[in-house]
């Protein structure tokens, strides 16, 4: 090609330049997108807080009907609620991007971890102002919130577990109670777990049956996880206990055979559902479950009770796994103070209790008022309801590196039931394998000044 | 001759041409590259700023049980499913080279479990593969009177992913056809006239005359493989059962997003680009000396 003809082509077509002012328009418009997304002002002057839900569904409309009542009540807010899927990880991109939402409804498992990572902003003077204080919360609830001594989130909905027994299924084996203790329960289990060949037809019990809290085994049997502060203690006698109670299932049968049972399982939210299909008698689950029930299978005579304590530990009765969804105020948020102005209108009697019948679900709040119990539509609720104050409830442990810890004690069971490790094998390695993550929080933590604080309510 | 420092008309023009490239490789690779090389030295929860910890998270790393686990399942599904998928992809595209009444609608229908999303494919392979009511344990136990847990055994759950790769090599398939495509007849016709047999001339022309096209093919699927996130994630959560599918991407992913441990998770990123760049050097040299180029 003559060289001129490239002048030309140069001086003639202005493609390339075009193209690069593009590439460049996009590139300015990704970096300055902050204000792009800002929402618009509007019309009638309220400032608008925008609050991602992670829930969908019907738990999604009883929080929309809450912040519609809240968005009514006053005329200086207007609560924008977004369902977002995937919320913990979108929240906490869009936080480090400068561009988070006033308000996020996550998960109280990770408060630690939001905390420790600078990803939410602490509530205590928003509270402190608000006349909101702990005695006001059914106690373990409202310490899901606190880390190192502040207060990071309210509670949204909260939820207790019990065991969930099939009526019919126990009668036919010979049980007019449900097990009141763990031998109970295996001796119930050793009547209704029926083999056909090498495959099993039914179970009264499996503890990976859903399988949600394989951290809370131990708590059942008044073990702990830790020591709240800085050591990590899986393998102690109380810990060993209860996975070793854990995987006597898989022993009896076979770990292949309960985990080809297993497989024959339909998904949680279906009428193959091992509980509701009668594959299994007894299960741990939480408040939630009435609602599946009612939907996939309305016809199941089941009832609820308190899971099984160890006979030989008697004041260990009425321990139950507790969970609870919170309200946290991503670090950047444009509007901190009317978001908090929602999440107080959330904590007040009347808006607590019309979220939790909303979702169908217990309150967090230590006083109910009269006929939120009698109302509500979950049979089972005072017993869900009484739990959350019971002395031997279980939450997960407050720390940064739960996510983790958590992941490897699920592993950790998985050789269990395998039979691949004993309890006390595995124990000691999620011991070794998590103290020296611990210990990097606490060094940091120490480093910035924020550890030792002394909380005098750090719980398990 | 230029002035040194001044470019010509042609040069500017060629860059500008270049640009829109240019400028998307910079801003989405090669920054984000060298900022998870930095990143890498520190300790970075994404929401506060790095902190320099110098090797830290390389000493960490290799201390870490868990990423020579990771590391270990890879390696075992990467040298079993890119030989396996190497062979059969060799193989189909040699059978549907062949001249026979309805070659289109073999080559189609061989390539379309490569369109299937890996998502949807997931789910379909854990209902195929379910112990207790999936379809294969009910076509082997009659015949073979076994029932193998096939998603729940250690031993297992892993060659499910690399049967899967093997569902999958529709695109290398279709690659090495086109290869096929480029042997001149002229040397099967020579081949012929000297009376070789199928096989020699399978061994003596077409696998030599394909190798340029093998050696990207398995270059890719070494890389391809040391990066199998999709399935594994999907299929196993966590790894499951006891880890024995917890691939070193998957550990990347969670270092990152759900522990936040953005700078461990960086180090552990370049540690894989390390390992596939040696491997990829290797696999190159290797064959280097065995490839054919036609123009040789």
């Amino acid at each position: 090609m003559p060289h001129h003809a490239n002048l030309t082509l140069f001086g003639m077509n202005l493609t390339p330049v075009l193209t690069v002012i593009g590439v460049a328009a996009i590139a300015w418009a990704a970096v300055t997108s902050e204000t792009s997304i800002q929402k618009p002002a509007r019309a009638d002057g309220r400032v608008v807080v925008t609050y991602w839900e992670k829930w969908s569904d019907f738990e999604f409309d009883a929080m929309r009907a809450v912040v519609d009542e809240f968005n009514k009540s006053q005329d200086k807010i207007f609560v924008e609620v977004l369902s977002v899927p995937n919320i913990a990880q979108k929240t906490l991109l869009a936080t480090s991007g400068g561009i988070p939402p006033d308000i996020a409804g996550l998960f109280g498992g990770n408060v630690a971890q939001y905390a420790y990572n600078n990803a939410v902003i602490p509530l205590d003077e928003f509270a402190a102002e608000a006349g909101i204080n702990r005695d006001q919360y059914i106690p373990a609830y409202y310490d899901f919130c606190t880390y190192r001594g502040q207060l990071w989130c309210l509670p949204a909905t909260p939820a207790s577990t019990a065991l969930h027994y099939n009526v019919d299924m126990l009668k036919a084996a010979g049980f007019d109670e449900p097990p009141k203790t763990l031998e109970d329960l295996d001796a119930m289990d050793k009547v209704i777990g029926r083999k056909d060949g090498d495959s099993l037809k039914s179970m009264g019990f499996l503890p990976t049956e859903p399988g949600w809290w394989p951290f809370a085994w131990p708590g059942f049997f008044g073990g702990k996880l830790w020591d709240g502060e800085t050591k990590i203690t899986m393998a102690t006698p109380e810990n060993i206990r209860a996975y070793e109670w854990m995987g006597s299932y898989s022993k009896r049968y076979g770990s292949a055979t309960v985990s080809s049972f297993q497989e024959g399982f339909g998904t949680f939210k279906s009428p193959q559902n091992a509980f509701m299909d009668s594959k299994v008698a007894t299960v741990l689950q939480g408040v939630w479950m009435h609602n599946f029930i009612t939907t996939f299978k309305p016809e199941l005579n089941y009832y609820a009770a308190p899971f099984p304590y160890p006979a030989d530990r008697p004041e260990l009765a009425n321990s139950t796994v507790l969970d609870l969804d919170i309200l946290v105020i991503p670090r950047g948020a444009k509007h901190p103070k009317e978001a908090f102005e929602f999440i107080k209108f959330v904590q007040s009697q009347k808006g607590m209790e019309m979220l939790c019948l909303g979702q169908k679900k217990n309150s967090p709040l230590a006083k109910t008022s009269p006929g939120f119990l009698e109302n509500h539509p979950n049979p089972h609720i005072k017993l869900f309801q009484s739990l959350a104050f019971s002395e031997n409830a279980i939450a997960p442990p407050k720390t940064p590196i739960w996510a983790q810890w958590g992941d490897e004690i699920r592993t950790a069971t998985q050789s269990i039931n395998s039979g691949s490790k004993t309890a006390e094998q595995a124990m000691k390695e999620v011991d070794t394998k998590m103290q020296p993550l611990l210990d990097k929080v606490i060094r940091r933590e120490r480093a910035l000044g924020i550890y030792p604080e002394k909380t005098g309510e750090e719980n398990n | 001759m230029n002035k040194p420092g001044h470019l010509t008309n042609q040069t500017r023009a060629g860059l500008l041409f270049a640009a829109p490239w240019l400028i998307g490789f910079s801003v989405f690779l090669l920054f984000p590259l060298l900022k998870a090389f930095y990143n890498s030295f520190t300790e970075y929860t994404i929401l506060t700023p790095p902190v320099w910890i110098g090797f830290e998270n390389y000493a960490d790393i290799i201390r870490d049980e868990l990423f020579w686990k990771s590391l270990g399942n890879t390696f075992y599904y990467a040298f079993i499913a890119v030989p396996v998928s190497t062979v059969i992809a060799i193989s189909l595209a040699m059978l549907l080279n062949t001249k026979v009444k309805g070659q289109a609608f073999y080559r189609t229908f061989f390539f379309l479990p490569a369109l299937v999303p890996a998502v949807p494919l997931a789910i379909l392979w854990l209902w195929l593969f379910n112990g207790e009511a999936g379809i294969i344990n009910a076509i082997i136990e009659p015949i073979f009177g076994v029932r193998p847990n096939w998603l729940g055994d250690v031993n297992l759950a892993k060659n499910i992913l690399i049967v899967m790769s093997a569902w999958g090599v529709g695109h290398a398939m279709v690659i090495y056809l086109a290869g096929l495509q480029q042997v001149p007849i002229a040397l099967y016709e020579a081949a012929d006239l000297d009376g070789a047999s199928p096989l020699r001339k399978t061994f003596q022309i077409t696998i030599p005359m394909l190798s340029p096209v093998i050696m990207f093919n398995v270059v890719m699927a070494i890389i391809g493989s040391f990066q199998v996130f999709t399935q594994p994630y999907i299929m196993f959560p966590g790894g499951a059962p006891e880890r024995s599918t917890y691939f070193y991407s998957v550990y990347i992913y969670d270092a990152a997003f759900r522990d936040n441990r953005m700078g461990y998770a960086s180090a552990m990123g370049w540690i894989m680009f390390l390992i596939i760049l040696v491997l990829t050097l290797t696999a190159i040299k290797f064959m280097d000396k065995k490839v054919h180029y036609e123009s040789n």
